[in-house]
């Protein structure tokens, strides 16, 4: 558990910026200037960006763009990344075939 | 930091964002306390996203009806995100007698409710959804039901009620309530006292701890609950499915990925190391379900799993509205599992119990003082 984080607390506004249109999560096409507005929007985690927008929630679950999503959202917020809780990894660590997983109760397999 | 609010809300998940929502619409201040980091971090982001009439206890029903009345077809442009809300009915599926049997019961209810409810045999449930196996001969249709992403309406829920001025704390967890002279006045967190004329309980299972403050026990235990992800797929079908028992439900989103809820039977014997864990036996459980029913996703790809705490109740549905007995005191818990789909519903009419003292739906059968011994 993190500390009281004041969801009204004065981060500015959001201004328009270069690189906004740049795709930063490849899997979901999603923009860096999207996650940018997510932030003003009240989306202070990493765990509510992903949710909110689906960054990290493609085929690679994140595993390529987590760090760029994190110090995104660190600079909008004005604070280390290493403040940044990363979203849970959740498995499987790869996407599998459902018919492959299915046979995790035999027992030859 | 001013902590002085009209009403303090304890929970932001879904139901506290939208309740607060609403409140500050009709202009009333308020504050809002999340004891986790994130906003909707329960049951809120931890659902099949089920907006569900058929298959309802009659107790909660005419909530589920109003919502799907008069809040959500416009969920979306009220609350400028996509809550990806899809009206297109609900199969409800069942491979024998006995499912026959409990689908006939569940629907007959819902008649006697008003609902537009039939059972239907296999052949037409396959012509409304051709991927469905011939291992299907029997399933309840209401064409009314539908889906919604939680995640994205929760979220929209907290972005317009944030932008309204709604003062939402998280990693602030609440830990006592006091009453001054009678009347419900305080929240009391680990650092913090917040003050307000009326306290909302939203809290999923800690409600019941913080109630216990003031005196009052609400009847409710954890289930855990599990749920599967895959990679987008091509569009295949955009009813809610769930099954005669329970034991299988989910929907294709808008991604194109299919969310399918389901469970191994050993839930309530899971390893509980604090947080909602998924176990391993479980999605594979769920894939040998999915697989029977369509044959056709053998091939798609699990990209996640999940699992998630519901707040059961002890007779299955939630507990809503004011506390006579500790007056300011406001009750929203033990949705056990169906929150989501009437969580525009709930908010909305608590948010008109608080400021008028009278609701368009009736929650009386829904208070919390009807927990009863059984002889």
């Amino acid at each position: 558990m993190g500390k009281i984080n004041d969801r009204s607390r004065d981060i500015g506004e959001f201004i328009p910026k270069e690189g906004d249109e740049r795709l930063v999560c490849r899997c979901e096409e999603i923009t860096q200037g999207e996650i940018r507005q997510a932030v003003h929007d009240g989306m202070f985690t990493i765990t509510e960006i992903r949710r909110y927008l689906r960054a990290g929630m493609g085929l690679c679950q994140g595993q390529t763009c987590s760090k760029l999503v994190k110090s995104i959202v660190a600079r909008e917020l004005k604070v280390s990344p290493a403040e940044l809780e990363p979203a849970t990894s959740r498995a499987p660590m790869r996407p599998i075939e459902m018919h492959i997983f299915a046979k995790e109760a035999d027992d030859n397999e | 930091m001013n902590n002085h609010a009209d009403v303090i809300i304890v929970g932001a998940g879904v139901i506290g964002c939208a309740a607060a929502y609403y409140l500050a619409k009709a202009g009333s201040s308020v504050i809002v306390l999340e004891g986790s980091d994130h906003i909707g971090n329960g049951g809120s982001s931890r659902n099949g996203g089920g907006v569900r009439q058929s298959g309802r206890d009659p107790r909660e029903l005419p909530l589920a009806i109003y919502g799907i009345q008069t809040l959500w077809p416009t969920l979306s442009e009220e609350l400028e995100v996509d809550c990806e809300y899809h009206q297109d009915g609900n199969l409800r599926l069942g491979k024998n007698e006995a499912h026959a049997k409990i689908l006939t019961d569940l629907a007959d209810r819902a008649i006697a409710c008003g609902l537009d409810v039939r059972i239907i045999d296999g052949e037409e449930v396959r012509q409304m959804n051709p991927y469905l196996s011939q291992e299907v001969t029997v399933a309840s249709w209401c064409p009314t039901d539908g889906h919604a992403n939680p995640l994205t309406t929760t979220l929209g829920y907290y972005k317009m009620a944030r932008r309204m001025g709604v003062r939402f704390l998280t990693g602030e967890k609440a830990v006592q309530l006091r009453t001054i002279r009678g009347k419900l006045r305080q929240v009391m967190t680990e650092q913090n006292v917040y003050e307000g004329d009326q306290v909302l309980l939203a809290a999923g299972l800690h409600s019941r701890a913080l109630a216990g403050t003031v005196g009052i026990d609400i009847p409710m235990t954890t289930s855990l609950l599990e749920a599967l992800v895959t990679e987008a797929q091509p569009h295949l079908f955009d009813q809610m499915l769930g099954t005669a028992e329970a034991d299988f439900y989910g929907h294709q989103t808008k991604h194109g990925s299919f969310v399918f809820g389901g469970s191994s039977g050993l839930e309530p014997y899971n390893k509980d190391n604090g947080t909602p864990v998924t176990s391993s036996i479980t999605a594979p459980c769920i894939c040998r379900g999915i697989i029977k029913y369509f044959p056709d996703l053998k091939d798609a790809k699990i990209v996640r799993t999940w699992a998630g705490w519901s707040d059961k109740s002890a007779d299955g549905v939630p507990v809503l509205g004011a506390v006579e007995e500790v007056p300011g005191l406001y009750l929203a818990c033990a949705f056990t599992g169906h929150g989501f789909g009437i969580s525009p519903a709930v908010g909305e009419q608590l948010a008109k119990l608080m400021l008028t003292g009278k609701t368009d739906v009736d929650l009386s059968p829904l208070h919390y003082d009807r927990f009863k011994a059984k002889i």
